[in-house]
């Protein structure tokens, strides 16, 4: 195909546009999922699947594939990938973690101690072995209180337990020496150790967690943009520290994860996130769930900002991720956790569409047929969020221009009304006829 | 033929005496007698400065909520010489077919509990007192075997009884005749056409702005959403039920909803409401009430397989089991056509005998072992749904209870029960047909044709008020609106509404059970705007 080397407007990747009309009418992909995310690529219009060895254009690849062959492949320009070399440094918690302390010195170094204070939106955590010193001093000055253990690199709800007291950590270490589990090569860093939020917010008796989306299509400068839906996840029985008290302990238990207070995503039901906030403005009204959503707005932004320098950046990278937060009973969320590979399988037929959606908008924004102008503060359901410095809405008024209480691009839980924007917004892939 | 003056007299002396000894009553006479220390109080014109003290001090304004409240619930004034239950529903046929149909709950009840042998009434033993109290929270949590119960009658099995309604006034001897007929309700009572609702709902029009319609999306907030809520909170402010029942034809916003309705309802949550659900709860705990089993398959059959309301289970318990147990849901009885009688209910051995009301109005049936009973508000196949949208608005058990006895005993039991008034489901359901019938007559022809009767599919939606149809954020616009407005007669407007607008899909099928996939799902339907297309946009 031939490229297009005279004036032509650079796109956001920085490669050379298209002649408007005419859009890389043919894109070449992989996909190594087998959910929604295929069906979504199947679907494109002038998208078609390569074969094992072929040559690729777009890859939706799983992290393991990234490991082992991003290093060693050569990519052209054009070509996109669903990941960030590195992203783990934001998705493995001790990672995490470790960037979140050392982004919130430097903040407190350079801003003072109120700005710092912005960015405690995570609990207590101290990585295990190395910072179990520090952790025991901790925890002796909060006697009574709970922790939540966490493996590192494996997915929510396995490995994960509870305890109040030390010794249990004590007969954990012996059992996990004789376990086999230990083949992970990061195996010496391979636990944190977390306070535990006693006092979630409940609905009903139940607690729930927020899931959310945000698309990353550049670490330098920081382009990330927040998806209007996603949902709480409630868990399936009711929220009680009893069921610490009677079952905090043994790893080897296998009853303890089943009861556990700490949340399941396999079991329990989900509300989209338009019910939850307009249960919570029903329940507090509008002005405390929009600070709440803003105080949420400000996790995506400084988690993403604390490995910013960290992650390698790459104009081929992009990565959709999965945040999980936590709110409490005075209403203040919490990270609990980034997925670097949120689910894309669907439970029903609404999560299903809501999914497809999701790809579908993000596959827009990456926008291989070129049909973008790289000025967009919102693709279907994704609003622009922060483009090396934080987005406005548009303002209606004149009042407001200039002033510092102008409201952020973000409608998490608002209207997605994606379809209707989209057609306005998009002109037909390249070598379809107008509609 | 009273003249005005008498009526009103009668009206307020009514009012006074249910005031009377209310905790409102005991307060006002409190802030009356602790006022007179005050240095503005002075002898010589001691009402005047009194009254204003309490208009300054908001107690005026409770007072008024308390008479308004009253006022909506007062039955209409009839002829001095009148039995109260020919006021209450003044067609005599109506009142027959309603006592036969309690009748009928009742003998089917009663059926139930001897073919499974489970009492109608069993005091607790204390252990398992004990153990309720404990997990009173949390009654969601147990899964006990409810295969053996089933509901005592679905929406339906009511609708063949209306279906079967007859006047005897009518002269039936012209036969069969088209018009005879056209709908499946065979009564005649006075129901509005659009141009009388036109009249009677100019909130709704075009040219007025509400919510549901002008904080869309795209509409920028200060042409109408900015000042409406503005509006709203100061009306919160005042606390004037009469001003928050008329700003609730506009819609409320989400964030005043809760305590605008409260305020509609007067829902003050003193410590007499406190105390009586205590009352209540501790009634709860002590006996076991056939009835509860089918409260718990009911909340397990529908709001608990509801994808937003199944968070909600717990607390529905908590309301429904106690509201089967409150006796003062009976006093609205006395304006419903229904007459409650008393009851006893005795334990298996004969000798304990507790007073266990059930709430009333079926006349006596000796049931299974010696025990005599009345019921009253037999829970029928989806009735949990009238309290789950509620859970959305209020959290703490007392108050959501205040709040759904209000609306049932103001709306609901309107839904579920035979009389003339123009908000039962007698006069809705003509209604429904009525509006079909001249401004869809094609559509209307088309589906009875292919034995596919309008009402058959519309009548689930009315006698639930659309709860559990709607998608919960329309559900709530459409009750502001019959907060506001005082009645349900929106709710028949709606279902010919939502008719109108699958009307070419409608059209099409060959039927009844295509017509049902139709318009199997109402959940991105918009409530407002339908309605006021159907009101305002259509030629007559």
């Amino acid at each position: 195909m031939s490229k297009s080397k005279t004036g032509g407007y650079k796109g956001p990747y920085g490669y050379q546009k298209r002649k408007d009309g005419e859009g890389r009418s043919c894109v070449r992909y992989k996909c190594s999922l087998m959910n929604t995310v295929l069906d979504v690529l199947h679907q494109r219009p002038g998208w078609v699947e390569v074969k094992e060895d072929g040559e690729w254009d777009f890859n939706w690849c799983d992290v393991g594939w990234l490991r082992e062959n991003f290093d060693h492949s050569y990519m052209e320009e054009h070509v996109r990938i669903c990941h960030f070399r590195n992203h783990y440094e934001l998705t493995r918690k001790n990672l995490m973690v470790k960037n979140l302390k050392r982004y919130r010195k430097t903040v407190e170094r350079e801003a003072g101690r109120l700005e710092a204070v912005k960015c405690d939106f995570f609990p207590l955590t101290f990585v295990l072995p190395s910072e179990y010193h520090l952790f025991v001093e901790d925890f002796k000055r909060s006697p009574g209180s709970t922790w939540i253990m966490k493996p590192v690199a494996r997915s929510q709800g396995k490995g994960i337990f509870l305890f109040r007291k030390l010794k249990d950590i004590m007969e954990w270490k012996k059992d996990c020496t004789r376990s086999d589990e230990q083949r992970d090569e990061a195996q010496v860093e391979s636990y944190v150790v977390q306070s535990y939020i006693e006092n979630p917010y409940l609905i009903h008796g139940r607690k729930f967690d927020l899931r959310v989306y945000i698309l990353v299509t550049s670490y330098l400068p920081l382009k990330a943009w927040l998806y209007r839906d996603g949902f709480a996840r409630f868990s399936n029985t009711r929220f009680s520290l009893r069921t610490i008290d009677d079952q905090y302990v043994h790893l080897t238990n296998v009853a303890v994860q089943k009861t556990a207070p700490v949340y399941n995503p396999e079991k329990g039901c989900k509300w989209q996130m338009q019910q939850l906030r307009r249960y919570l403005t029903a329940k507090h009204g509008t002005y405390v769930v929009e600070e709440l959503f803003k105080d949420i707005d400000n996790i995506f932004i400084r988690s993403l900002q604390s490995v910013q320098k960290v992650i390698i950046n790459d104009k081929h990278c992009f990565e959709l991720y999965g945040y999980d937060i936590l709110l409490d009973q005075d209403l203040k969320p919490w990270l609990i956790e980034v997925n670097a590979s949120p689910s894309l399988t669907a439970s029903n037929q609404d999560d299903y569409e809501m999914k497809y959606s999701l790809i579908e908008d993000t596959l827009h924004i990456v926008d291989m047929e070129g049909r973008l102008t790289g000025k967009e503060k919102r693709v279907g359901g994704f609003d622009l969020m922060w483009n090396d410095g934080p987005v406005f809405r548009e303002n209606a008024g004149l009042e407001t221009l200039g002033s510092p209480f102008q409201t952020a691009n973000t409608h998490l839980g608002g209207v997605n009304d994606r379809k209707k924007q989209l057609r306005q917004l998009l002109k037909p892939f390249p070598g379809q006829k107008k509609v | 033929m009273m003249n005005e003056g008498s009526e009103l007299s009668v009206t307020i002396a009514q009012i006074v005496q249910r005031l009377k000894g209310t905790h409102l009553h005991s307060q006002l006479e409190k802030q009356a007698k602790e006022c007179l220390h005050r240095p503005e109080i002075r002898l010589e014109s001691i009402k005047e400065d009194v009254r204003k003290f309490l208009r300054a001090t908001g107690w005026e304004r409770k007072l008024q909520n308390a008479v308004y409240r009253e006022l909506h619930i007062l039955p209409p004034s009839g002829h001095p010489e009148a039995p109260l239950e020919h006021t209450k529903e003044p067609l005599a046929y109506m009142r027959k077919a309603q006592a036969s149909w309690e009748k009928r709950i009742l003998k089917s009840l009663n059926s139930m509990c001897t073919e499974l042998g489970v009492p109608l009434a069993r005091k607790r033993p204390v252990l398992e007192q004990k153990e309720l109290t404990s997990k009173w929270n949390e009654m969601g949590a147990d899964e006990p075997d409810l295969s053996k119960f089933r509901p005592v009658y679905a929406p339906k099995d009511f609708l063949e009884v209306l279906i079967n309604l007859k006047n005897p006034n009518h002269d039936h001897s012209d036969g069969l005749t088209a018009r005879s007929h056209w709908g499946l309700i065979p009564i005649s009572l006075s129901v509005r056409d659009v141009p009388q609702l036109r009249e009677a709902y100019p909130e709704l029009s075009l040219s007025c702005s509400q919510l549901g319609i002008d904080d869309h999306a795209h509409v920028p907030p200060d042409l109408f959403e900015s000042e409406h809520i503005r509006i709203g909170k100061k009306v919160v402010d005042e606390q004037d039920s009469a001003a928050a029942q008329q700003y609730s034809r506009q819609g409320s916003p989400t964030g005043l909803r809760a305590q605008l309705w409260a305020l509609i309802l007067n829902i003050t949550n003193d410590p007499e409401d406190v105390a009586h659900y205590e009352q209540l709860k501790a009634a709860v705990i002590h006996h076991d009430l056939l009835v509860d089993n089918l409260i718990y398959k009911d909340v397990k059959l529908t709001a608990s397989n509801d994808d937003y309301y199944f968070v909600f289970e717990d607390v529905l318990y908590q309301v429904l089991l106690c509201f089967s147990r409150d006796t003062a849901v009976l006093e609205h009885f006395s304006y419903n056509s229904a007459t409650p009688p008393k009851s006893y209910i005795q334990g298996k051995t004969g000798e304990e005998e507790f007073a266990v009301v059930y709430p009333p109005n079926v006349p006596l049936l000796p049931c299974q072992m010696g025990i005599v009973c009345r019921l009253g508000v037999i829970p029928f196949h989806g009735f949990s749904m009238y309290v789950a949208p509620l859970c959305f608005l209020y959290n703490e058990p007392c108050k959501l209870y205040s709040v759904f006895r209000e609306m049932y005993v103001r709306y609901f039991f309107r839904l579920h029960s035979i009389s003339s008034s123009p908000s039962g489901i007698v006069s809705l359901c003509l209604q429904f047909e009525r509006l079909l019938q001249i401004h869809l007559p094609q559509l209307f022809f088309h589906l009875q044709e292919i034995m596919a009767q309008p009402l058959r599919i519309a009548f689930k939606w009315m006698v639930r008020a659309f709860s559990g149809y709607l998608s919960t954020d329309q559900l709530l616009l459409l009750w502001d609106r019959i907060l506001g407005y005082d009645s349900l007669e929106l709710v028949a407007v709606l279902a010919a509404a939502v008719f109108a607008f699958r009307a070419e899909n409608l059209m099409e099928v060959t039927s009844l059970a295509s017509a049902e996939a139709v318009l199997a799902d109402l959940s991105t339907l918009k409530v407002m705007p339908l309605l006021q297309i159907f009101l305002f946009a259509n030629v007559i």
